[in-house]
């Protein structure tokens, strides 16, 4: 069984899409550490290391997800998790914007996959099962 | 008539408690120097006599309980992978235990942080790491180094149980003692203590008194039990918690300052109080010890000058609405300091000596509370301010009770404890706000921790009664 650390992260409290992210994900056969709303970069990566984590899924709903971010993946490379599949998806940028730009964006900052708003998250846990292979 | 005695062989005192099992009263207490350089049982006998000599009418001792913090108490490290997780569950393992932990490490283990365990004189190391199913590469990296340094001491293996397996061929082929027991965080940010403590309160018990010279003593006292520490928290348990009909006094906080460190130990939840708060960081003990090692009014005092300086010293050695006194030089306070820890039985005389040792124990409050309380930070979201909660809020704790040689002696005593309210200027402390205070008048905590082992309820009725 694959462990995936889950959580929102920055000064954002929706806590509703991160439980319906944790109960998709279990049924998907995926060990799901929730770490909860308002995690720092900081928060994610030390369960991400403790658990063996092989992905991270970040949400943000509240238009301050790019801020919040900045420099994950290369935290996460200096934390020896530079293995570590990043994911990112909610509201993550202010205002509306081409998605395009902003997926183009977030893979820049080395994010592996990148949801837009109202994404179907059974399609996102196939995509992870595709990223991680069998266990 | 039946008496229950009560023996903590302490770092500088040897203290005795004896109890009267069927009148159900403390019948008197004794104390001499402890005796560990030359023969334990020398100091033991000579509190004993003294006991007999002031109380001639006491009945027979059937029963001895003995716990002990002589010799430097139990010097502990503790292992982890990430500093705020592991590492920091099996340090409080540690210190639940009563055990004094001076060395953590988290990650992998480096040549030079096993050199230092080589000289640090350490009696247990706790090796932890991984949640139940996460990480094992770096406990296993660990126990190989530790196998390899060859240290002779126990350690105890309590991370990832999917590294077990691994580490039992490890630490049985180096032919190091060790022990398996249950992850002290299995969860992430859970914590799980309990089956560690066992096996460190066990070690405790059959070897690290022995090499302290302390086992001799067993002799005369039956088996000693517990670390004193470990005594005074499960003291602190049994009157919070209470015992079958009779009550408990609920949250309560015990703050015992000694000439070397200032423990503090609370019981409670300390959960957030309004529901915009959000709790951050590993999950707390509910009944939590912490102890400092820098903080004591002998021993450490030169640690505490260097800690507030001699301009923050005078604000604790005034009293709380007094004007400035210019009179007093830096070197007044630096001899004062000096004094007490060339002579760490010094016991003051005048006012003046007495109002210093005041000044020492109310830093120590001021600064142990600021280390053992949880704070609040505010987060600005576009939902409203919001809080993160780390560590134990204490703001509505009921009882702070005062022990240790310096609270104790001290006309003061309640002066001293008010530090535990002490306003932080630094950040948002979650102190105890309105609570009474009470003082260990008799010296007895550590002795019913004890004596709660077999009677409880009496136990629990003697404290309720002499702490004032």
């Amino acid at each position: 069984m694959h462990t995936v650390v889950i959580g929102v992260i920055g000064a954002d409290v929706h806590a509703v899409g991160n439980k319906i992210i944790e109960h998709v994900l279990k049924k998907h056969g995926f060990n799901v550490v929730n770490i909860g709303v308002l995690s720092s970069q900081e928060d994610f990566i030390n369960a991400a290391i403790e658990t063996d984590a092989k992905a991270i899924l970040v949400s943000s709903l509240y238009g301050h997800g790019e801020m919040d971010c900045k420099y994950m993946k290369e935290n996460c490379e200096e934390a020896g998790l530079g293995h570590v599949k990043l994911y990112v998806g909610g509201n993550i940028v202010v205002g509306k914007q081409d998605f395009k730009e902003v997926e183009a964006r977030f893979k820049k900052m080395g994010f592996d996959r990148v949801y837009p708003p109202g994404a179907d998250i059974e399609e996102a846990a196939e995509q992870l099962k595709e990223d991680l292979g069998s266990p | 008539m039946s008496v229950h005695l009560l023996v903590d062989f302490g770092s500088t005192y040897t203290k005795l408690v004896a109890v009267d099992l069927e009148k159900e009263e403390i019948v008197g207490t004794s104390r001499s120097m402890t005796t560990v350089k030359t023969d334990v049982l020398e100091g033991f006998n000579l509190a004993l006599e003294k006991l007999e000599k002031a109380h001639p009418d006491m009945g027979e001792i059937t029963a001895i309980s003995a716990c002990s913090s002589a010799a430097g108490g139990l010097k502990m490290a503790a292992i982890g992978l990430v500093e705020e997780l592991t590492a920091e569950a099996a340090k409080r393992a540690c210190l639940g235990a009563g055990a004094l932990v001076n060395h953590v490490y988290s990650h992998h283990l480096s040549k030079k942080e096993i050199k230092e365990l080589k000289q640090a004189n350490i009696d247990i190391i706790l090796l932890a790491g991984g949640t139940d199913g996460g990480n094992k590469e770096c406990i296993i990296h660990n126990a190989k180094k530790l196998a390899e340094a060859k240290l002779d001491v126990p350690v105890i293996v309590a991370g990832n149980k999917d590294a077990e397996d691994e580490i039992d061929e490890i630490f049985a082929a180096a032919g190091t003692e060790y022990y398996i027991v249950d992850n002290v965080m299995p969860k992430l940010r859970e914590l799980h203590v309990e089956s560690a403590k066992e096996v460190i309160r066990k070690i405790f018990i059959t070897k690290i008194i022995e090499g302290k010279g302390i086992k001799k003593a067993e002799q005369k006292t039956g088996e000693i039990i517990m670390p004193t520490p470990e005594a005074v928290l499960q003291a602190a348990e049994l009157l919070a918690k209470g015992h079958e009909d009779e009550e408990g006094l609920g949250e309560l906080m015990v703050i015992d300052i000694g000439g070397a460190t200032t423990d503090v130990h609370t019981i409670g939840r300390g959960l957030p109080k309004r529901t915009e708060v959000i709790l951050k960081g590993l999950q707390e003990p509910f009944a939590k010890r912490t102890v400092e090692g820098d903080l004591g009014v002998r021993h450490s005092a030169n640690a505490l000058l260097s800690i507030v300086s001699p301009f923050g010293f005078r604000k604790y050695y005034r009293e709380p609405d007094a004007e400035e006194d210019d009179k007093l030089d830096d070197d007044f306070f630096e001899n004062g300091v000096k004094k007490r820890q060339e002579q760490i039985d010094y016991l003051p005389e005048s006012d003046e000596e007495k109002a210093f040792d005041r000044a020492l124990a109310r830093i120590c409050t001021d600064y142990s509370m600021s280390r053992h309380v949880g704070s609040v930070e505010v987060v600005h979201t576009p939902l409203g301010n919001m809080y993160y909660q780390t560590g134990k809020d204490l703001t509505s704790m009921k009882y702070v009770i005062g022990t240790g040689g310096v609270l104790i002696f001290n006309e003061d005593a309640k002066a001293i404890l008010r530090e535990v309210q002490h306003k932080s200027d630094k950040k948002l402390e979650l102190r105890p706000t309105d609570s009474e205070f009470l003082i260990d008048e008799m010296y007895i905590m550590s002795a019913m921790g004890l004596l709660g082992q077999k009677h409880p309820k009496l136990a629990l009725k003697l404290l309720k009664r002499h702490l004032r």
